[in-house]
């Protein structure tokens, strides 16, 4: 263990990010710039919740990555056994035990206690990105409070899809001033981000850092005549039968033969230990044998 | 009656180059002014110096607003002069392409606007767009074609559209007609011609086409490297140049 400082990163850079980190709490939405550091890892990889997981974590931690929901993934598994071996924090995949959750894509079914932090890998961090090329026009954008434009995007949506089709990194208004991009979760999640967990957004390779303090007011932005919908896949999960949590599709043969199961695989286990079967499953005790 | 524009002793320098020295003028609500000049010659310098998209050397630009009255825009704070460039104030770009948002549809540029100043009502926003499409002559079915689908007369009125809808006071504009063949810049005339006398609007159009401002302007201001040479109403210009560089601009125009 003498190999690495504590959590891989050197001191300073930790005091570093924290302060960004401090200063994206203070400015709810904030994308505040920071000296991101490569990472032994490909940018993409969650290079940026990375490093905030590093500055966030102490000794005492139990620490669980989920990407896409699953804890059993190769890019979860690898950072669950990055900082593993360079923190030698304690490791969990159930939800309830963890006091740092670092997620790609997904925001846990279960409900956020206040001494949990939720770490999300950011990969754009402006949302204004795809309209506006230019930084400093976004900047000023968004310095100026001028988010007239995040309404042509939904705008677009509606006259071509009949519907704002936006499904994924749906645009929010953090406590009715900063526009903010919650990372690629499904909108389903996004009323899940007004929450008691603290919620720290890293975009490594971006250089931003910004963070949602608890109870934090988080509107998605959407027309009178089109108000925001949570949308899921209109069924139930058919291992564990749940009809509440998002759902994610699998094609499981050639005959185009499909099933949906709960995307949160902590959350379908243990309702499965618990005694819940959906329409194909098997209870989970012969499951495991 | 109190002139919506005021603007005194404009002057901007690029190093030691002049852009355009000591401009001073007043602009009347409902007035068309137009300037004209050769390449060259400080005119978009000193459109851009109006609108706010340069800052100027020296000089004021008063603005009659809407609620404070007359206000100095060079001076006053950026918010404020970014409220006015998407409210009371217009800029058509001679490129269709500088003004519109190219992958955005046609009613999206319109609609643009609209939810700038706080428009949330799909339906309303849509039904603003399509009318204002209509106004400028492009049919109600390419509302959701982009831009790109467009011909060059048909961007150059999208942005007209775009810059219309939420009724401004004031339009700017940099040489409108430039690249467009001949029917279809007089059919361009034609609809801006129309739509000025109808929204009582002011505007100040650059151009070194002597036609358009023949057509549309009534005081004509004539500049040459960074200076106004000649000023007066338009037809008294063009028709009796006192100053030689106006006699020999007038002098030029090929006759068919």
């Amino acid at each position: 263990m003498s190999d690495y400082n504590f959590a891989y990163l050197d001191e300073q850079t930790k005091r570093m990010i924290r302060r960004a980190i401090l200063k994206g709490l203070a400015i709810p939405g904030y994308q505040v710039p920071f000296a991101s550091r490569e990472m032994p890892m490909p940018y993409g990889w969650g290079t940026g919740g990375v490093q905030v997981s590093a500055a966030v974590l102490t000794p005492d931690d139990t620490f669980k990555v989920i990407d896409q929901g699953a804890d059993d993934t190769t890019n979860a598994v690898s950072i669950r056994r990055f900082f593993e071996k360079t923190a030698d924090v304690a490791v969990t995949e159930a939800t309830g035990e963890a006091s740092v959750i670092q997620t790609r894509h997904r925001i846990p079914e279960q409900d956020l206690r206040a001494d949990q932090i939720l770490v999300y890998q950011v990969p754009i961090p402006e949302p204004l990105r795809f309209l506006e090329p230019s930084e400093v026009e976004t900047r000023k954008m968004h310095a100026l409070e001028e988010y007239g434009l995040m309404h042509v995007k939904l705008y677009e949506d509606i006259s071509q899809h009949g519907a704002i089709a936006t499904s994924y990194a749906y645009p929010v208004k953090v406590e009715g001033r900063y526009v903010m991009d919650p990372s690629p979760i499904p909108k389903f999640d996004n009323p899940k981000l007004n929450m008691a967990g603290i919620q720290l957004f890293g975009a490594g390779r971006e250089q931003r850092i910004y963070a949602v303090p608890p109870y934090t007011d988080v509107v998605s932005l959407d027309f009178e005549d089109y108000p925001f919908e949570a949308s899921k896949a209109d069924h139930a999960c058919d291992l564990c039968g749940a009809t509440d949590s998002y759902l994610d599709e699998l094609i499981v043969d050639d005959s185009g033969k499909r099933m949906f199961m709960c995307s949160d695989t902590d959350y379908c286990c243990s309702r499965r230990k618990a005694g819940h079967i959906g329409a194909q499953g098997v209870p989970y005790a012969e499951d495991a044998a | 009656m109190n002139p919506l524009l005021n603007v005194g002793g404009i002057s901007k320098f690029y190093g030691h180059r002049i852009g355009c020295k000591d401009v001073s003028f007043d602009l009347y609500p409902g007035e068309v002014m137009g300037i004209v000049g050769e390449s060259g010659s400080g005119k978009s310098t000193l459109l851009n110096c109006l609108a706010g998209h340069l800052a100027p050397d020296r000089g004021a630009v008063n603005f009659d607003t809407r609620v404070d009255g007359m206000r100095d825009t060079v001076t006053m704070s950026e918010p404020e002069r970014r409220m006015l460039s998407r409210t009371d104030w217009a800029f058509v770009h001679q490129h269709a392409r500088d003004g519109l948002r190219m992958n955005v549809s046609a009613g999206g540029n319109v609609g643009e606007r609209l939810m700038a100043v706080g428009a949330r009502h799909y339906g309303d926003i849509r039904d603003q767009a399509t009318d204002w499409l209509g106004r400028v002559e492009i049919n109600a079915d390419r509302v959701d074609d982009r831009p790109t689908a467009f011909s060059g007369g048909m961007q150059q009125r999208l942005q007209i559209a775009r810059n219309l809808v939420t009724g401004p006071r004031l339009v700017f504009m940099d040489e409108p007609t430039g690249g467009l063949d001949v029917s279809v810049q007089a059919r361009l005339l034609d609809l801006l011609r129309g739509l000025v006398r109808e929204m009582n609007l002011s505007a100040i159009i650059v151009t070194h086409d002597l036609a358009v401002v023949r057509l549309l302007a009534d005081r004509l201001m004539v500049m040459k490297d960074g200076h106004v040479v000649e000023t007066g109403l338009t037809d008294q210009v063009l028709d009796d140049p006192q100053h030689g560089y106006t006699q020999l601009l007038v002098s030029s125009v090929l006759q068919v």
